[in-house]
């Protein structure tokens, strides 16, 4: 047998050769039927409001060959280096500009540089997190947190939000619940700007309140913040870190959606005892992250023009969402409601309760057009009758045509269940505009 | 040595499966010395097969198009041998309304129902007799798209007022839909191998909601016990998963669903023409509890593709 070649009869895709060594957390899973239809958004025919991407085909192709003639030429064999654990410092140094612009100070040393924001939430689990331990997260939470959540073992209980965030009594009541039966969560996973899924911003009383409800508990919040900056209207609202006086926040941020994904670069602002955690567990996972794309932010962030592309990009993003907003109030039965997001990439709409939409989705792929149903972003099988709108990754014409044929199925369903039952169906809203701020799990509560 | 196609992938909403399945034949036909080019199915099929000229195509596309009788009746047009049952068949299998009325015409034993297509509810008033369904089929009530593969679609209705979005949420995969009444008992399934019935597999679910269909199919949420004990019952069932493959004229193989009633008596659900042949698919499991490998499996049927002329399909 020649080296590298296969051993006769044996295959590496035989599952079963592996199966007894696989770890317990591997075994928990996400729907398969969901799993099965969202493998099929990815067809190139397909219109899909399903991802959660950024465009980065606004980011003009000579500022990219700019900043990589510069790295080549003048960082060259430190782009080629391992790089310290924590991040390289003057990647630091742009971290606190991006944080100063939401009017957060940070003391860089307080900065660990990660491999995107998605590793920040892997390193709190691993850090925080032992088999059966308790994350609160809102209700609907970020359907990317949950493999995350879920392959720590972690005892996910998801608290509800209504247009003004995370409810703070529900989640004092919860955890008033927990501590009761001997459990006190590790920490609490909130997303207070422009939430994905549900488009809403935690108003300022929550945000104080649940600083405080971390303090007088002693426990943990994560505080993800990848939109803050993409605001379209209204006023910018402090983040949880700069009104934590106790230090219990740890605060995560990233350069996916005011630079690239592609970079995958995001960082973890946090109490240096956590941090110091947080950075031994990094260097298992991978050392350090990429020194090749931190000089590429070096280097960006030197050329002193971030700000025009955000700038630029907040001008692309609040004409698609407006457009999202006309097309749905044109298509969309008037017994649907949707959250009207102030920025960010995402809003949450929400179809009469009689309506599966991941059985919808089905329908709506005959159609060549894809959104996430709301299932995904809840570990207890709720949220069966919404859905979560991207508005950030494709142009308004798609986002007009994809929205028409998702309420053309919409309507097509209502259409039907009246006919079934025999009671009319509603017109579409057309005449009034959508309710403000609704996430439909409860309504604004105060 | 041949040239085999593996046909795989596809738009159904069981792609993902049948990549898997795809991708484990591909890999048991390099181990036998074959030549194998694989086609996820697409726009280019027939450019492709022509490129290819295989010997044999081999199907394993779940669900729309591929199991159908779409793609068999196009590989019948190439006049490319293919493993599975013919067109006739996977057009009868492929719809449960079609496969039950065939059962119940040959008295074979299959649950009660009532199927509809959506103009019967648009247009002559189908949903003024919901009640009378209700009554006959008694409740809980289990409401089925006639073409899906999969647990998709499937919802229980509990009560009357769960029927209208239960019929809504199966019009999602397919304009026919059928209302079946509820077996309550042992889940079986029969697979069957050029004629030759393999040991039954039972789906034992987990003390999980016994009406979320979708996560009785998850990993660890049932329990699959091969050969099944079913004492007694076993020839019975096995038997009657014949009559139903020859009555339907499978060929190749095949796996027939089938709920055991309190009385003993197998009820037919389903007859699958391409069943998963995945890891932890049942089909295969059947096989190797019959001593036949995954690999001898794929090479009977290939060997039953090329021994079987088309006119005889």
């Amino acid at each position: 047998m020649t080296p590298g070649s296969k051993p006769p009869g044996r295959s590496a895709r035989d599952l079963e050769r592996y199966a007894g060594l696989f770890a317990q957390r591997t075994k928990v899973m996400t729907s398969s039927a969901m799993r099965d239809l969202m493998a099929i958004t990815e067809r190139p025919e397909v219109i899909s409001l399903a991802g959660g991407l950024p465009d980065t085909s606004t980011f003009p192709p000579s500022s990219y060959a700019a900043i990589m003639q510069s790295v080549a030429t003048e960082a060259c064999a430190r782009a080629l280096q391992y790089g310290p654990t924590e991040g390289m410092q003057v990647v630091k140094r742009c971290i606190a500009e991006v944080m100063a612009e939401e009017g957060t100070a940070v003391d860089p040393d307080d900065v660990l540089v990660t491999t995107g924001g998605q590793q920040v939430i892997d390193l709190m689990c691993k850090t925080l997190i032992d088999p059966g331990d308790v994350i609160v997260a809102e209700a609907p939470t970020y359907p990317g947190a949950i493999p995350a959540f879920t392959s720590y073992q972690a005892d996910v209980v998801q608290v509800g939000m209504d247009g003004d965030g995370m409810l703070i009594d529900e989640l004092e009541a919860t955890l008033d619940a927990l501590e009761r039966d001997g459990r006190r969560p590790k920490f609490v996973y909130t997303i207070p700007n422009f939430q994905n899924p549900g488009g809403v911003t935690m108003s300022l009383p929550r945000r104080r309140r649940l600083v405080e409800v971390a303090a007088e508990r002693e426990l943990l919040v994560l505080e993800d913040n990848p939109y803050g900056l993409l605001r379209y209207e209204g006023d910018p609202l402090p983040t949880l870190r700069s009104l934590d006086t106790e230090e219990f926040v740890v605060y995560l941020g990233t350069f996916s959606k005011i630079l690239s994904p592609g970079i995958r670069l995001g960082w973890a602002a946090a109490p240096r005892p956590v941090l110091q955690k947080m950075n031994v567990g990094k260097q298992g996972v991978d050392l350090c992250s990429s020194s090749m794309t931190q000089c590429f932010v070096a280097a960006y962030f030197e050329s002193g023009r971030w700000q025009d592309y955000l700038a630029s990009l907040i001008g692309i993003y609040r004409r698609r969402r407006d457009v999202m907003f006309e097309a749905l109030a044109d298509s969309f039965p008037r017994e649907s409601e949707w959250t009207r997001p102030e920025g960010g990439l995402f809003l949450w709409a929400t179809l009469p309760d009689y309506l599966d939409t991941t059985d919808l989705l089905a329908r709506a792929l005959q159609e060549n057009v894809a959104f996430v149903p709301g299932r995904a972003a809840f570990l207890d099988g709720r949220g069966g009758s919404s859905m979560r709108l991207n508005f950030s990754g494709i142009g308004e014409d798609d986002i007009r045509d994809g929205i028409r044929r998702i309420g053309e199925v919409v309507r097509e369903q209502v259409d039907l269940y009246s006919t079934l039952t025999g009671k009319p169906a509603a017109s579409p809203r057309r005449e009034e505009p959508a309710p403000d701020n609704i996430v439909h799990i409860r309504r604004r509560a105060g | 040595m041949s040239t085999i196609a593996v046909l795989k992938g596809g738009r159904s909403l069981e792609r993902n499966v049948s990549l898997t399945s795809g991708a484990r034949v591909e890999d048991a036909l390099e181990r036998l010395g074959h030549d194998v080019v694989a086609i996820d199915v697409g726009h280019d099929l027939v450019t492709r097969l022509r490129e290819a000229a295989p010997d044999v195509a081999f199907v394993a596309l779940h669900g729309r198009d591929g199991e159908d009788g779409t793609v068999q009746e196009l590989l019948e047009v190439l006049a490319i041998p293919y493993t599975g049952s013919g067109v006739s068949s996977c057009i009868r299998c492929a719809d449960k309304v079609l496969a039950k009325h065939a059962f119940l015409d040959a008295g074979l034993p299959t649950p009660d129902f009532f199927a509809w297509n959506e103009a019967a509810f648009k247009e002559l008033g189908a949903a003024d007799a919901l009640p009378a369904i209700e009554d006959r089929l008694d409740f809980p009530i289990v409401v089925k798209p006639a073409r899906q593969g999969s647990a998709l679609g499937i919802k229980f209705a509990r009560s009357a007022a769960d029927v209208p979005a239960a019929l809504v949420a199966a019009f999602s995969y397919d304009a026919k839909v059928l209302l079946e009444r509820f077996v309550d008992g042992r889940e079986l399934a029969v697979s069957i191998l050029d004629g030759e019935v393999l040991p039954v597999v039972e789906a034992i679910p987990r003390d999980e909601d016994f009406y979320d269909f979708e996560a009785r199919y998850e990993i660890g949420r049932t329990d699959f016990v091969c050969p099944a004990d079913l004492g007694g019952a076993t020839e019975r069932v096995q038997r009657t998963a014949l009559q139903a493959y020859e009555l339907l004229d499978c060929a190749g193989f095949a796996r027939v669903d089938a709920i055991l009633d309190a009385e003993g008596v197998p009820q037919l659900l389903e007859i699958n023409t391409v069943p998963g042949l995945t890891e932890t698919s049942l089909l295969p499991q059947a096989a190797e509890a019959a001593g036949i490998s995954f690999d001898e499996l794929v090479a009977r049927l290939v060997e039953l593709a090329r021994a079987t002329p088309q006119a005889a399909r």
